[in-house]
C-alpha cells in the first residue's frame, strides 16, 4: 500500500514535469523541422536543421528585435535594481518626514492595473516624442513599486548593529548603503533581477502602444507580428518563440538558488 | 546649545539623504503614475479624442452611464469574471500541491522545482503561439486525443472552447509563481511544530490541515490576491490569440483588452479610461473583501 502511493506520487511529480516541458520540447523540436515535414508528427533526426533560425535572423528583422529587447531589458533592469534598491532602504531605515505616507503610496499605487494609466502615459509620451525610441520604451519603467515593496520587506531584516557600527566609524549613509547593506542584500536582489529582467523581457502590452515601426519593435512584438502574416511556417513561428524564450530560462537557470531564499527572507507573503 | 544646534543639522541631513535616495521613485511615480492616473480621472468624464484634443468636451458621467449598456463590455467582463472564477482556485490548488511536492523529501527536488517554475519566466506571446500550436485542428494534442477515440474541437477557434483555452494556458504558465510564494512560506513554519505534532500521534492529514494550512493563511491570501488582481488584467493571450479582436463572436474578449482596442483603435480615450477606473474599482472591492474574509494582517 505505502509502495503503491509512492509510486503514484512519482507519477504525479514527473507527470506534471510532462506537461510543463512538453510543450517547450515538442515546440524546439518543430523549430528544427524542414517546412516539407511540417504536416506529419514523425521526428526524422537526419533532418533537423537549423535553417529556421538562420531564416529569421537573416530574411527577418528577429535580430533587430532581440537586441532591441536587450537594449531596453537592460536598461531597465539595472534602473530597477538601483533605484528600488535606493528607495526601499530609505523606506525601511532613514527617518525622513513623510516616509510613512510614501509607503502606503507604494501599497496603494501596486493595486492600480497599469491598464488606467494607459491612455495618459501614450500622451505625454507621444507628446515628449517619445513613441519609437528607446526613451519611450525604457524611462517610464526605471522604477517598480513592487520592486520598492520587495526591497524594503527584506532591509528590514537586516540587523541595525551593523549600520551603527559602521556609522561610529564615520561612514556616510551612502557608503553604508552600497558597501554594507547592498552586499548583504544578495538573495533579494538575485529575486528582484528575475522578476525584473524577465517582467521587462516579455513584456508585451505597452511596448505595442509604443512601438508602431518594425525597426522598434521588442521581440514579443516582432514575434506577434510575424505570427500574424507567417503563420503557417509553424517552425520558423516556433524557432521565434525559442528565441524568445530561451534568455528568460538561461537567466533564471542562473539566478534560481538564491530565488526561493530571496522570496522568504524579503518576507513577500 | 552647540550640540542642539548638531543634533538637528544630523536630522536634516538624515532628512534630505532620505529624500536623495527616494528621489528617483517620487519622480518616477509623479510623472508616470500619480499625474497620468489624475488626468485619467479627468478625460474619464469628457468625450475625448487623441487624434482631435480641441473637439473634446465634458460630458459629465456619460461615459460611466453609456457602460451599463455597453454590450461588449458586459460580455468583456462576464468573460473575464468567468476567466477569473476559473483560473484563480485552479492554479492556487495546482501550486499548493506543486509547492508540498517540491518541499518533500523527493529525489532531484531542484529539477522539478525548476521544471514547474519555468513555464512562468516565458513570455506570454512565446507561450500563446506554442499553445496555439499545440492545440491547432491537427495539432499535436488532437492527435493525441484521435488516439482515444476522441474528436478534438478547434479550441481557440470554438466559440465555446476559446475562453476556457485560454484558462487553461493562463494556468499552466502562471502557476510556478504562486508555487515559489507558497514553498517560501512553507520553508517559514517552524519544524517544532511538527516534531510536537508527530509527539502526539497526529498523522500526516492531521498535521497538513492543523499545522501547514493555519500556518500558511497569510500566503494563502496575499497568492489570492495577486492571482486575482493579475487575472482581472488578463490581456496579452486573449490579444495574440484572437489577433486582437476578442473573437470568436467576443468569445475572448477581456475589459483590458476592450480598453485597449476603445482607446487606441476607436481612439475613444475618455470612454476608455472611465472603463479602466470601473476595472480598478471592481479589483480594490473584490481585495477587500477578500481582506474581510481573512480578517489578517498581510504587511
Amino acid at each position: 500500500m505505502q509502495k503503491m502511493l509512492r509510486f503514484l506520487f512519482y507519477i504525479v511529480v514527473v507527470g506534471y514535469a510532462g506537461i510543463t516541458l512538453g510543450p517547450f520540447i515538442w515546440s524546439i523540436i518543430t523549430s528544427l523541422k524542414p517546412t516539407s515535414e511540417l504536416n506529419t508528427f514523425a521526428v526524422n533526426i537526419k533532418h533537423l536543421t537549423l535553417d529556421n533560425y538562420k531564416m529569421i535572423i537573416t530574411k527577418f528583422p528577429f535580430l533587430r528585435w532581440f537586441i532591441n529587447s536587450a537594449i531596453v531589458a537592460a536598461i531597465v533592469t539595472f534602473g530597477n535594481m538601483l533605484f528600488n534598491s535606493m528607495a526601499g532602504y530609505a523606506l525601511a531605515r532613514i527617518n525622513s518626514p513623510g516616509r510613512n505616507l510614501l509607503f502606503l503610496i507604494v501599497l496603494a499605487l501596486m493595486m492600480i492595473p497599469g491598464q488606467v494609466v494607459m491612455v495618459p502615459t501614450y500622451i505625454l509620451l507621444s507628446k515628449l516624442g517619445w513613441v519609437n525610441t528607446y526613451m519611450g520604451l525604457t524611462i517610464p519603467f526605471l522604477t517598480s513599486n513592487f520592486g520598492i515593496f520587495l526591497m524594503r520587506q527584506f532591509f528590514l531584516t537586516i540587523p541595525r548593529e551593523l549600520e551603527e557600527a559602521a556609522t561610529i566609524d564615520g561612514m556616510s549613509r551612502f557608503g553604508i548603503f552600497f558597501k554594507i547593506v547592498l552586499p548583504l542584500a544578495k538573495p533579494a536582489l538575485a529575486t528582484q533581477f528575475i522578476f525584473m529582467f524577465t517582467g521587462n523581457w516579455n513584456s508585451f502590452l505597452w511596448p505595442s502602444l509604443l512601438t508602431s515601426t518594425s525597426d522598434m519593435y521588442t521581440l514579443p512584438v516582432g514575434l506577434n507580428s510575424f505570427y500574424g502574416q507567417y503563420y503557417q511556417f509553424w517552425n520558423q513561428v516556433m524557432a521565434g518563440a525559442i528565441l524568445l524564450t530561451l534568455p528568460t530560462i538561461v537567466i533564471f537557470l542562473i539566478f534560481q538558488r538564491y530565488f526561493v531564499r530571496g522570496i522568504a527572507t524579503t518576507g513577500l507573503k | 546649545m552647540g550640540t542642539k544646534m548638531a543634533m538637528r543639522k544630523r536630522y536634516l541631513y538624515e532628512a534630505l539623504t532620505g529624500y536623495a535616495f527616494m528621489l528617483p521613485f517620487i519622480a518616477s511615480i509623479s510623472i508616470f503614475l500619480i499625474g497620468p492616473l489624475i488626468y485619467a480621472f479627468i478625460i474619464s468624464f469628457k468625450e475625448f479624442s487623441f487624434l482631435n484634443p480641441g473637439a473634446s468636451r465634458w460630458i459629465g458621467f456619460e461615459n460611466y452611464i453609456k457602460l451599463f449598456s455597453d454590450p461588449t463590455f458586459k460580455r468583456a467582463l462576464l468573460n473575464t469574471t468567468l476567466y477569473s472564477l476559473g483560473v484563480v482556485p485552479t492554479q492556487l490548488i495546482i501550486a499548493l500541491i506543486l509547492a508540498l511536492i517540491v518541499n518533500s523529501d523527493i529525489k532531484g527536488k531542484t529539477f522539478f522545482r525548476v521544471a514547474y517554475y519555468i513555464p512562468t519566466v516565458t513570455s506570454t506571446v512565446a507561450v500563446s503561439v506554442i499553445f496555439l500550436y499545440l492545440f491547432k485542428a491537427d495539432g499535436l494534442v488532437n492527435a493525441l486525443l484521435a488516439k482515444f477515440g476522441i474528436q478534438g474541437p478547434t479550441w481557440f477557434y470554438d466559440v465555446r472552447f476559446a475562453l476556457p483555452s485560454i484558462m487553461m494556458m493562463a494556468i499552466w504558465s502562471s502557476v510556478g509563481n504562486y508555487m515559489v510564494i507558497f514553498l517560501a512560506g512553507l520553508q517559514d513554519i517552524p519544524s517544532e511544530l511538527y516534531e510536537a505534532a508527530e509527539v502526539d500521534g497526529a498523522n500526516k492529514f492531521q498535521r497538513f490541515f492543523k499545522i501547514t494550512l493555519p500556518m500558511l493563511r497569510p500566503i494563502v491570501f496575499f497568492n489570492l490576491v495577486m492571482s486575482l488582481i493579475g487575472t482581472f488584467q488578463v490581456f496579452d493571450q486573449a490579444y495574440v490569440v484572437s489577433r486582437g479582436t476578442g473573437g470568436p463572436l467576443d468569445a475572448t474578449m477581456t475589459v483590458v483588452l476592450y480598453i485597449y482596442r476603445t482607446g487606441f483603435r476607436d481612439f475613444n480615450m475618455g470612454y476608455a479610461s472611465a472603463m479602466a477606473f470601473v476595472l480598478f474599482v471592481i479589483i480594490l472591492i473584490l481585495t477587500l473583501i477578500q481582506r474581510r474574509l481573512f480578517k489578517e494582517e498581510t504587511y
